[in-house]
């Protein structure tokens, strides 16, 4: 029951079990990101613009993409559905825990609308936990239009983590002897020191990372409550960073408290005021999911036809984000879902 | 639910699971059976029994089930919310003695398939979420606990695809590919009976039946051969008070009890 002779019929070659077969979709080349960051702008200018004008700005076609939070928890949605309204085409994205954000960036795919998501890194895709599996990102996936390279939570967050330290990889104790590892990128390598086989991840530096925050002044000082998944990680390793925040506040009160800063302004291309920009995900202290309208959503998925219409009236449709919030239930839903997250005992 | 017995499989699975769990360790958990058997132990067992989510969250007082392993549940008035990797390289440091996981197929050694239903990469019958954390707490928690149905599609001779490693294809072989040393499978707790693995060969074993089903049952539902103890033991019921908090206060709206085994 050994794995490795597995990957033989997928690649031709006889499997090698110290080196994953999967595609690396981006270099991991450690000069050529110095070189971007060095590029950016590092001036304490206003950044605070329209969605639409930030994603015309920042996303560009055939671009590798990340996105923030946790599939369905504090995620960029308003961000998220302008690349799809804007019809961005063959992007590479960065699926942990990809539930909610991978079914919108997969509703350009498949409907008439080119092809948005050309590649992707998984770690998780296709379902939405408890809720099930998206019929449409199985679709999608299923057949074969998006190239895959498998990986975990953790190997993710690490690549992520390699790309902010600045170095071309790191090491991790998981994913060996697996498939997983077998259809990854990975290496595995022995610890010069010990001899300790480990497995070695590359960094991964997203051409552009969209990331929903509470709070960001007009320069793009943010901060998070709640857990930072990534976040902390994807911020300083994407070469561009669009954050949508709940509130912009003044920078008097990002400066009153510096220590709750998570992501500087330095890593920030464009800051987009957007309230209730996680909707229809939770976003922690503020609003609970909206587990009524992804339900619907998943059902309309079933069928195709029903599907387009769904989309049609939330997204493809609607002018822009505040119009989705309102054609989803308007500011009685979200009262409701305010509730739902500070009272929770009281369901 | 069986009026006969006063219990349905789901509960008697849950309650099984959380009497598996010791006071005072760690456990990362994920929504679903998983996290109804954590808090049934933390307020009957193990009462100071710490969750951890893979988001972050890092011993909430949970107020109702979590839907997502990162919403904000997972950290409600809890002691952190912390990164998804402050949580993996806690189980990676070994400080993490438990896990809970789940999966479309589990093979003799414990090993696990949530990526692909279909041998074929590049054409799967259907294609599932992928490892997610699995791969990650499977590989670096102590002890692994699998919960699930069990029937023979479940129970396969060979996986479809290895998403999480258990002990791999026998002894040693963990160590060999550079996994911790002594982590790995611990109990397989289905609606037939609690399994765990042969010290010797790592190859699963039925410890425990549950009333009223027999050896032949557990077997006729299990696509490979299981290794067995002679006498069995009976799977003890749910007790009266874990009964009650796990409907009463585990979950009150019927969220997982009420559902059918997927």
């Amino acid at each position: 029951m050994t794995t490795t002779s597995r990957v033989d019929s997928a690649g031709g070659e006889p499997a090698r079990a110290d080196r994953g077969q999967g595609e690396l979709f981006t270099s991991p080349d450690v000069e050529a990101a110095r070189q971007a960051f060095r590029a950016k702008s590092k001036r304490l200018v206003d950044k605070v613009m329209p969605v639409a004008d930030a994603v015309r700005q920042f996303v560009s076609n055939g671009d590798y993409l990340a996105s923030g939070g946790f599939g369905g928890d504090r995620i960029a949605t308003a961000l998220l559905h302008e690349i799809v309204r804007q019809r961005i085409q063959q992007l590479g994205f960065a699926g942990h825990t990809a539930t909610h954000d991978f079914q919108i960036l997969c509703s350009g795919n498949g409907t008439g609308r080119g092809q948005l998501l050309a590649c992707c890194d998984v770690a998780y895709i296709v379902g939405l936990e408890a809720r099930g599996l998206s019929p449409h990102a199985r679709r999608v996936v299923e057949s074969g239009q998006v190239k895959l390279c498998e990986w975990t939570n953790y190997a993710l967050a690490v690549r992520l983590q390699a790309a902010a330290m600045g170095v071309p990889f790191l090491p991790l104790r998981t994913m060996a002897g697996t498939d997983t590892f077998l259809h990854s990128a990975a290496r595995r390598i022995e610890c010069p020191f010990t001899g300790q086989p480990l497995i070695a991840v590359p960094a991964l530096w997203p051409d552009v990372a969209v990331i929903h925050v509470h709070e960001a002044d007009c320069f793009g000082n943010c901060r998070i409550r709640g857990t930072s998944v990534a976040d902390w990680h994807l911020a300083r390793a994407a070469k561009k960073l669009i954050v949508s925040c709940e509130r912009l506040v003044p920078n008097v009160e990002i400066r009153r408290d510096p220590t709750a800063t998570l992501i500087p302004f330095y890593c920030v291309d464009a800051v987009c005021e957007v309230p209730g920009g996680s909707y229809p995900g939770n976003m922690p202290y503020e609003y609970f999911s909206d587990e009524l309208h992804l339900k619907a959503w998943l059902e309309a998925e079933r069928e195709p036809l029903a599907h387009r219409e769904f989309l049609e009236r939330h997204l493809f449709g609607t002018a822009h984000f505040a119009e989705y919030l309102e054609v989803s239930g308007g500011q009685q839903r979200m009262d409701e879902l305010r509730r739902q997250e500070l009272q929770p005992e009281r369901g | 639910m069986s009026i006969a017995t006063g219990y349905s499989p789901i509960e008697l699975m849950i309650c099984a699971a959380a009497r598996l769990l010791e006071d005072g360790a760690l456990v990362v958990v994920g929504t679903g059976m998983p996290c109804a058997a954590a808090m049934l132990a933390q307020k009957t067992t193990a009462p100071n029994l710490t969750l951890l989510f893979e988001a972050g969250g890092v011993g909430p007082r949970l107020p109702r089930m979590p839907i997502s392993v990162g919403d904000s549940r997972t950290f409600y008035q809890g002691l952190m919310a912390t990164s998804m990797a402050d949580i993996m390289e806690t189980c990676q440091r070994g400080m993490v003695d438990y896990t809970f996981l789940g999966g479309a197929q589990i093979d003799p050694f414990g090993n696990l398939n949530s990526t692909q239903i279909g041998r074929d990469y590049e054409h799967p019958d259907v294609r599932l979420p992928g490892s997610g954390g699995a791969n990650d707490l499977g590989s670096t928690c102590w002890k692994t606990l699998v919960i699930t149905p069990h029937d023979r599609r479940r129970f396969v001779p060979r996986l479809d695809f290895v998403t999480t490693p258990g002990f791999l294809d026998g002894p040693g072989a963990r160590e060999r590919a550079g996994l911790p040393a002594g982590s790995g499978p611990y109990k397989v707790v289905t609606s037939l009976a609690v399994l765990g693995f042969d010290e010797a060969s790592c190859r699963m074993r039925i410890e425990s039946l549950h009333e009223g089903v027999s050896h032949q049952e557990v077997q006729a539902n299990t696509g490979f051969e299981l290794l067995t103890r002679d006498p069995l033991d009976t799977t003890p019921p749910p007790s009266a008070e874990q009964l009650e908090v796990l409907r009463g206060e585990v979950d009150p709206h019927g969220y997982i009890l009420g559902r059918r085994a997927p």
